[in-house]
């Protein structure tokens, strides 16, 4: 229910530092001041891209946490086919994956 | 006449962030023709360059969300993203406030705009400029269109956008240019990155470049959004510039280059009377 809160703390994060410090020195308080539902909180303390990609965070919000999180291109758009795999089709949003799991357009 | 000059360009971050991974063949003429596009841009003498981009949630997000946004200050920042990410050095970019309050006062006669004091540039802005104003000494006018997060301003409302644009530029001594930037059909951050889908982008570039009103605003973001993905929400960008320019369009380059998760375009409209 609450995805805009998630969305909210990516975008907090990407754009302010002071957010990126705390996030990785004191995450469980950072996360504590969004309204997040449980599997949330835990897919953003965890740093699980495929599980957020699946909940329905925008992409481009996504993106640049996965960059954040020290991600390469070709990781960031695995672990996103792997929580589809795991946690099934994108439950919200405008980013579903509409490509097979095995199938890579790019070549990555 | 102050409208000087008027284009559309690719702006996704993979082309200069993911350039490594591109085959030359296909990167080469594509950088070439954004080269021509800034030579094309610069011969028109511009004091001023008004950037219609769709932003990432740089500046603006759902919780006070404008379709149309203006920068106006004289100066701004970016790129947002890390600078590693995008190959593009963080920096400021010249603007002119005064300028870009006298084009605020005057598309508000038509059009419901916000204006935004502060401004990050995004890839949205940062990767055009990087190959128009590689020395970041053209002031800006930096334009939002929403693109991203629904509910999407209608198509008809990004021409009358682009109208206002028109009668502002043509209001003021300033000769000013205009582009759009922005995706045709793509799927960018999802692991459809690089899918694209050439005869449906070939198709609203011909639209384009015949300039032809009704066709433009004919997509429904329902269509869009399954033949075009998402990204192709971006064509609002285009079709700003389309009303603005009133003339024909050249496409001066398209080709889909997967690595940079859109087909890339380059193209320019005659600015007509």
């Amino acid at each position: 229910m609450s995805v805009y809160q998630l969305q909210k703390f990516l975008y907090d994060l990407n754009r302010d530092s002071g957010v990126q410090t705390r996030y990785r020195s004191e995450p469980e308080g950072l996360l504590g001041e969004y309204e997040l539902t449980e599997e949330e909180r835990t897919a953003l303390a965890a740093g699980d891209v495929g599980l957020i990609y699946v909940l329905g965070a925008n992409g481009q919000l996504l993106m640049h946490f996965a960059a954040f999180l020290g991600l390469s291109w070709p990781a960031y758009l695995q672990a996103m086919r792997d929580g589809v795999t795991r946690h099934g089709p994108v439950r919200a949003g405008v980013y579903a994956m509409t490509t097979g799991v095995g199938e890579k357009v790019a070549g990555v | 006449m102050s409208l000087v000059f008027a284009g559309i360009c690719s702006h996704a971050p993979g082309i200069t962030g993911r350039a490594n991974l591109a085959d030359e063949a296909l990167r080469a003429p594509f950088y070439d023709a954004y080269h021509r596009m800034r030579e094309q841009l610069w011969a028109t003498r511009p004091d001023a360059l008004v950037i219609i981009a769709a932003e990432h949630f740089a500046n603006f997000f759902m919780n006070n969300m404008p379709s149309f946004a203006i920068g106006m200050a004289d100066q701004y920042s970016g790129p947002i993203e890390d600078p590693g990410w995008l190959s593009i050095a963080r920096r400021s970019i010249p603007g002119n406030s005064t300028l870009s309050r006298e084009l605020i006062c005057e598309i508000m006669q038509t059009a419901d705009i916000a204006f935004a004091e502060e401004w990050k540039f995004d890839h949205g802005i940062m990767v055009p400029l990087h190959f128009l104003t590689p020395n970041y000494d053209l002031p800006v006018v930096p334009v939002n269109i929403n693109c991203q997060g629904p509910p999407l301003v209608p198509l008809h409302r990004a021409w009358v956008f682009g109208e206002a644009v028109r009668r502002a530029a043509d209001r003021i001594p300033q000769r000013i240019a205009v582009i759009g930037t922005g995706g045709i059909s793509h799927w960018p951050a999802t692991p459809d990155s690089g899918k694209i889908n050439e005869a449906w982008d070939r198709k609203f570039l011909e639209r384009w470049t015949r300039n032809d009103r009704e066709a433009l605003l004919s997509y429904s973001d329902l269509d869009t959004y399954r033949d075009a993905g998402q990204g192709g929400f971006e064509i609002r960008t285009f079709i700003s510039v389309a009303a603005a320019a009133r003339g024909r369009g050249q496409l001066h380059h398209y080709a889909p280059i997967p690595i940079f998760a859109v087909g890339c375009t380059i193209a320019t409209m005659e600015v007509a009377a």
